[in-house]
């Protein structure tokens, strides 16, 4: 059985970048999945647009969500995965640089499994990804997709 | 015009009463006297008739000739009046003329002496009989009262034919006055009437020839409504003005309120705004610095075939504390305007507690440093709790950087007690600063130290001194040059 991916959901060209490069860097083998904008994170999950055909079995080990996002917002696309039930238990963190207290709030009412800040300090913010990285994947007992 | 009964009819019927009054007090005393003078005329008129006949029977009283006595007693027929005449000697009947008597009458009439006997229907007339001095008998003579009614009668007839016309007459010249007294007052009257439904001030009663207390009176009428006239038009000028300042307030209130609401939604707008630019600063500034920082570290750490000579690796960490600095700068900024959004919640705050946690979390963050640190203990504010903690983070944070040089460092937290308000401070014993620049103290990105030598945004205090001011509060400093310095703040009235 392949490894579950990792989905990370960012606009930014660089931070995807220096994602990967900490993952690498923090040992993390899963595959990354990366979408550009809420409406492909969307797609991804559930297999439609530019993912239709995927196999639904196969879903993220966790969502990477940033909140500030083209088209639809980080938020937004939690919104949805919630409200679903295929999708209710996927493990959704994210990772942004707000720490915005109105954020965190609708964050946690949307049942969030974690909320972490980028730091600027791109030492620290490999000690984050690696943390991170070695939590969801490997000490985190998911609930096995729903399709 | 209402249940009483005006004036003018009143003053009739007294001048009707008093006069009619008058008439038959003067009619009755007429009478009284009219009668008196008839019973009198009547009596000497018996007592004449009385002693003639007296005088004449006393020879056949003397003689004991009763026939002769009868017939000069029947020589009274020729008086209709009189109605039973007698003769009584030795108290028994000796002649008797006219009706029969009733025994009680008749021992009435047997008396002696000389009188007269008035009953309501008659006059009876006693008169002795006696001849050479020597008394012989009694007569007496009794006379109908029907003549004095029928005069009674003729004088009420008289009296009514003359009375009544003189009545009218009495009223026909009573009117005269009452007519001057009454009309003015009734003219009065309606006057008031008009002016209470109408509210006509501009009417006068008219001024006519009367008593001179109506005269008066109506001329205090008309002066009393030139005076209510007068404030009449006063209280409407002052109403008139009222209205059109209250109109005038009302619409300058009008629009200062349509300005307040404008600047309302202007400042609501600004905050807005204010607030999506935090949020693009928080998210959108330090994106860039990230990758600044981590493409730095990634050219520091190497890649294959290539390493960084030390000229190098000294720039690229330049870089990396510059993009720090201003990942610091951007975090102050942001704590700043969040402490000007938050609501303030106040509540019971264990200030001891709260900057012995911030004290303990600077002593694990300076290991090297050994701060010596006395707080007092049961401290306590009203205060929103978490703005408390950013105070104490940022004095005591300042506190132990000042300090900094110092191997005896310390740092005191206390209150003191100000004309019964709370004064809090912290202490400490670094470098402080001239007062001379205590004004530039709490404004952002003002710093009285050299950055090569405590380094720091200059926002920390900026931040402190908004918190205390959300509080109502105030905060100062004193210091010296390398003597320390001490921070106090309040925290408003309800602290």
């Amino acid at each position: 059985m392949s490894e579950q991916p990792i989905l990370l959901v960012e606009d930014n060209k660089d931070d995807v970048e220096l994602t990967l490069m900490a993952f690498a860097q923090g040992r993390i083998t899963n595959p990354v999945v990366v979408a550009r904008d809420g409406v492909e994170a969307l797609e991804y999950v559930f297999a439609e647009g530019r993912h239709a055909g995927r196999n639904t079995r196969e879903q993220p080990v966790v969502i990477l969500l940033d909140l500030k996002l083209p088209r639809l917002g980080g938020l937004e696309v939690l919104e949805r995965l919630r409200a679903d039930s295929r999708t209710k238990y996927i493990p959704v963190v994210i990772l942004t640089t707000s720490t915005e207290e109105a954020d965190k709030i609708r964050a946690g009412d949307l049942h969030v499994n974690s909320y972490v800040r980028k730091p600027v300090n791109f030492d620290a913010f490999l000690e984050v990804a690696r943390q991170m990285g070695l939590y969801w994947t490997l000490l985190n007992e998911a609930v096995p997709p729903r399709w | 015009m209402s249940s009483s009964s005006s004036i003018g009819r009143k003053l009739g019927w007294l001048s009707v009463v008093s006069s009619g009054a008058a008439l038959l007090a003067a009619s009755v005393a007429l009478l009284f006297f009219q009668l008196q003078e008839e019973r009198s005329r009547m009596l000497r008129r018996l007592e004449t008739i009385g002693d003639l006949i007296a005088f004449n029977s006393a020879a056949a009283v003397d003689f004991n000739d009763a026939e002769a006595a009868n017939t000069m007693l029947r020589s009274l027929e020729t008086r209709p009046d009189i109605i039973s005449a007698g003769i009584v000697v030795n108290g028994r009947m000796f002649a008797f003329y006219g009706e029969d008597l009733r025994s009680a009458d008749r021992d009435g009439l047997l008396r002696t002496t000389a009188g007269y006997q008035l009953t309501n229907d008659d006059l009876t007339v006693f008169r002795p009989i006696s001849s050479h001095g020597r008394p012989l008998g009694t007569l007496f003579i009794r006379s109908s009262l029907q003549d004095i009614g029928q005069t009674w009668r003729r004088f009420a007839a008289t009296t009514g034919v003359v009375a009544i016309p003189a009545l009218l007459i009495a009223i026909l010249i009573a009117r005269l006055p009452q007519r001057a007294i009454a009309r003015p007052i009734l003219n009065l009257a309606s006057l008031a009437v008009a002016v209470s439904e109408r509210k006509d001030y501009s009417v006068r009663a008219p001024v006519e020839r009367s008593a001179a207390e109506i005269e008066q009176l109506v001329s205090t009428f008309n002066h009393m409504l030139t005076e209510i006239q007068r404030q009449h038009v006063e209280i409407q000028a002052a109403q008139t003005m009222l209205e059109q300042r209250v109109a005038d307030r009302t619409q300058e209130l009008h629009q200062r309120t349509e300005q307040l609401e404008a600047q309302g939604r202007e400042l609501a707008a600004a905050n807005k705004e204010l607030e999506s630019f935090s949020y693009s600063v928080s998210h959108d500034l330090r994106a860039p610095l990230r990758a600044i920082d981590g493409f730095s570290q990634a050219l520091l750490s190497g890649y294959p075939g290539r390493t960084l000579d030390e000229r190098g690796v000294h720039f690229l960490e330049r870089v990396r504390a510059g993009t720090q600095k201003m990942s610091n700068l951007i975090d102050d900024m942001l704590d700043l305007a969040r402490v000007t959004r938050r609501t303030l919640e106040r509540r019971d705050v264990d200030v001891t507690a709260v900057s012995e946690e911030v004290a303990a979390e600077l002593a694990k963050r300076h290991p090297d440093r050994h701060v010596h640190c006395e707080i007092e203990p049961r401290l306590r504010a009203s205060a929103d709790s978490q703005l408390l903690t950013i105070v104490f983070e940022n004095l005591l944070g300042n506190a132990w950087k000042f300090t900094g040089s110092r191997k005896d460092a310390r740092v005191e937290v206390g209150k003191l007690s100000n004309g019964g308000k709370a004064v809090f401070y912290v202490r400490d014993n670094g470098a402080g600063f001239d007062m001379a620049y205590a004004d530039k103290l709490f404004g952002v990105f003002q710093r009285l130290h050299d950055e090569s030598q405590f380094e720091g945004t200059g926002i920390g205090l900026a931040t402190v001194k908004r918190i205390i001011a959300r509080h109502g509060g105030s905060v100062w400093a004193e210091a010296a040059e390398g003597a320390g310095a001490t921070f106090y703040f309040t925290l408003g009235d309800n602290s």
